[in-house]
């Protein structure tokens, strides 16, 4: 299955990518073997020496540090820049990859009249669970969507047929679909990033196009506060594991069994 | 046999001529769909599904439904469905092919749907949904064509078509059933999560289409001059009866469920339905009239002195299409999304281009139905005279 899953990826993600540039035909052709190991995250300044590998992808959010600097969108304006995701201006239209969202809308079954009010006030980001057992991945009439042995939930844009089946699977309502023609709407074009048509569906990916090229996510790039790690969750040694065995953590309705793997650190 | 559908007069042509008309000005708004993209409708990031989908579930129903014809004249030998086994059969036909259209214009990428084929993928009720549903697609014709052909021959039905007939009835059950899949297998949305969804679109549908079946056949009366009979009709208003009342039965369930446990990610889109809910109480009066038009219904249909009277009967099978057209045609679908998932209430209706491309498709359904029943009637008639 999972070589299937590779091979055709290798073929959509080469065919699909034939008219970007080379760094990102590179990044597609050597990205997609996750073979071992130790996920530590290079400082941004350091040169990328290979890709970035993990047995299970996962995140941790320390929701403090995140709340401190408010009103920070650094992770969502690096993300959407990274993506070519495209700004309409009407939640209607909207596309959106990494996006802060109210700690009530966020945690439902969390909130209360009394909340802590730095909680009840602020917001956190949220994006794709990469879920590990993901709802859109079982509802996928064709395979656009699926689940790479390292975690990542992936999104085939070239073979999805526009059906919108996986946007009413998702409990977290992290998949976008392009009612309209992006291209118009997408401020600044980053030509190592495929842009999208109208009629499909997208969503995070945890870069892998960065990971294939040893650079950890945009978004946790982009952090200043350093709210966000990234890592290996199966290794015991792995800042992630650290985080949360020191911290009491938090997943968004992990009660409906998908097993989401963004950490909120409380 | 096609040819009988080329000869009418006037009235039958000015009817074409209407649903011609009414289907090209639906293909230029979907030409302007396909240009623009999905965002023509009222669709949006949080109500993802809408009217199109809201009329491929509701006609899957219609579809499902000729087998309440299909199974008392085969199972049970049922003589006085006789005359009207093809009409339903031919009924079936027209509303899979509208399903199967209400799909294609709700598609992002339409002309990559053969996806669905290359990449069979059996963990997605979506794949199944088509293959089952296709499949209906063609019992219906190959059934509907052989025994109609020996009809207008005068013989005998070949013996290999009783196992396919057979094999058509409880296909028919299954195509709602994984239709109601669809829906009740996503833990993502409350509303449709419950266990007693395929039953209640088994019930819907088993009213609704065959309330619609009998006004094709009083329509067919009027103007063609061609009766099925009396007693068919009042068979069928029997059966339209107990499938509504199960229907309304099922649904004070799902109120009584929701309502007393009192959870409320459930709770709030029965909230959205009957009361608003934070302001939008777009869907309001619709499940108002849906209940009102239900209770109508089961009077009129229960009380046998009112279910007998013919002029009645039409009137209450109205009454119960319009009350299952709401209820399962325009809110199942929307009210599934409302509030989304993160508690946002969003704002849905369909716009006029969405509008008029789902007229587009009925009308499509419309001719499918006029032409085979053009046929029937005239075959027939020839047969009589």
């Amino acid at each position: 299955m999972s070589v299937d899953r590779r091979k055709f990826f290798k073929i959509a993600g080469l065919t699909a990518l034939s008219l970007a540039s080379k760094p990102a035909f590179e990044v597609f052709a050597e990205g997609v073997d996750p073979v071992d190991s130790t996920a530590t995250i290079p400082p941004p300044t350091t040169q990328p020496t290979g890709p970035l590998t993990a047995h299970r992808w996962a995140m941790v959010i320390d929701i403090h540090k995140c709340m401190a600097e408010h009103g920070c969108t650094k992770c969502i304006a690096a993300c959407h820049l990274e993506h070519n995701v495209p700004d309409f201006g009407n939640p209607k239209d909207e596309v959106k990859w990494i996006w802060k969202e109210s700690f009530g809308h966020a945690f439902q079954e969390q909130e209360n009249e009394h909340l802590h009010e730095e909680m009840k006030h602020q917001s956190v980001p949220v994006f794709c669970n990469h879920c590990d057992n993901p709802p859109c991945v079982r509802v996928c009439p064709t395979k656009a969507t699926w689940k790479r042995e390292d975690g990542i939930v992936m999104m085939d844009m070239h073979r999805c047929i526009g059906c919108r089946y996986c946007m009413a699977a998702c409990p977290y309502g992290s998949r976008s679909f392009n009612w309209r023609d992006p291209r118009p709407f997408i401020k600044e074009i980053n030509p190592k990033f495929p842009t999208r048509t109208r009629g499909v569906v997208e969503k995070c990916t945890f870069c892998v196009e960065r990971l294939a090229q040893g650079m950890p996510p945009a978004c946790v790039e982009a952090c200043t506060a350093q709210a966000m790690t990234f890592g290996d969750l199966e290794d015991a040694n792995s800042e992630l594991r650290t985080a949360l065995r020191e911290r009491f953590s938090i997943r968004r309705k992990a009660a409906l069994g998908t097993n989401p793997e963004i950490y909120y650190l409380v | 046999m096609l040819e009988n559908a080329l000869r009418g007069d006037k009235k039958y042509w000015g009817w074409i001529a209407f649903l011609l008309g009414v289907m090209f000005v639906g293909l230029l708004f979907y030409l302007h769909q396909l240009h623009y993209g999905l965002g023509v409708t009222g669709l949006g990031r949080d109500v993802t599904w809408g009217f199109y989908i809201a009329q491929f579930t509701f006609l899957v129903g219609v579809a499902a439904s000729g087998v309440m014809v299909v199974l008392p004249y085969y199972l049970h030998n049922f003589k006085v469905f006789g005359k009207l086994t093809v009409l339903g059969e031919f009924l079936a036909i027209a509303s899979v092919i509208m399903c199967m259209l209400f799909i294609f214009v709700d598609m992002g990428q339409p002309f990559r749907i053969a996806n669905v084929f290359l990449h069979p993928t059996p963990h997605s009720l979506m794949f199944w949904d088509t293959v089952v549903i296709f499949g209906y697609l063609i019992l219906n014709v190959i059934i509907s064509r052989v025994t109609f052909s020996a009809e207008r021959k005068g013989i005998a039905p070949p013996s290999w078509i009783k196992p396919i007939i057979l094999l058509s009835i409880p296909w028919a059950f299954s195509i709602h059933t994984v239709t109601a899949f669809l829906y009740s297998g996503l833990a993502a949305r409350p509303f449709w999560m419950t266990a007693i969804l395929a039953p209640r679109f088994l019930a819907s549908a088993f009213a609704a289409g065959p309330a619609l079946l009998v006004l094709l056949c009083l329509v067919v009366r009027k103007v063609a001059r061609y009766d099925v009979g009396r007693e068919p009709l009042q068979k069928l208003a029997v059966i339209i009866t107990y499938a509504m009342a199960i229907n309304v039965f099922f649904i004070l369930m799902e109120l009584f469920t929701t309502i007393y446990s009192n959870i409320p990610e459930h709770l709030a889109h029965i909230k959205f339905l009957y009361l608003g809910l934070e302001g939008n109480t777009r869907l309001v009066p619709w499940m108002w009239a849906s209940s009102i038009l239900a209770v109508i219904s089961l009077v009129l249909l229960i009380n046998p002195r009112t279910r007998k009277n013919e002029t009645v009967l039409a009137f209450a099978c109205v009454v119960t299409f319009l009350s299952l057209w709401i209820e399962k045609g325009l809110a199942l679908v929307i009210a599934g999304f409302i509030p989304s998932p993160l508690g946002v209430v969003p704002d849905y209706w369909p716009t006029i281009p969405e509008f008029l491309i789902s007229m587009g498709v009925y009308a499509v359904g419309f001719l499918v139905v006029t032409v085979l029943y053009k046929i029937a009637i005239s075959v027939r008639e020839r047969l009589a005279a």
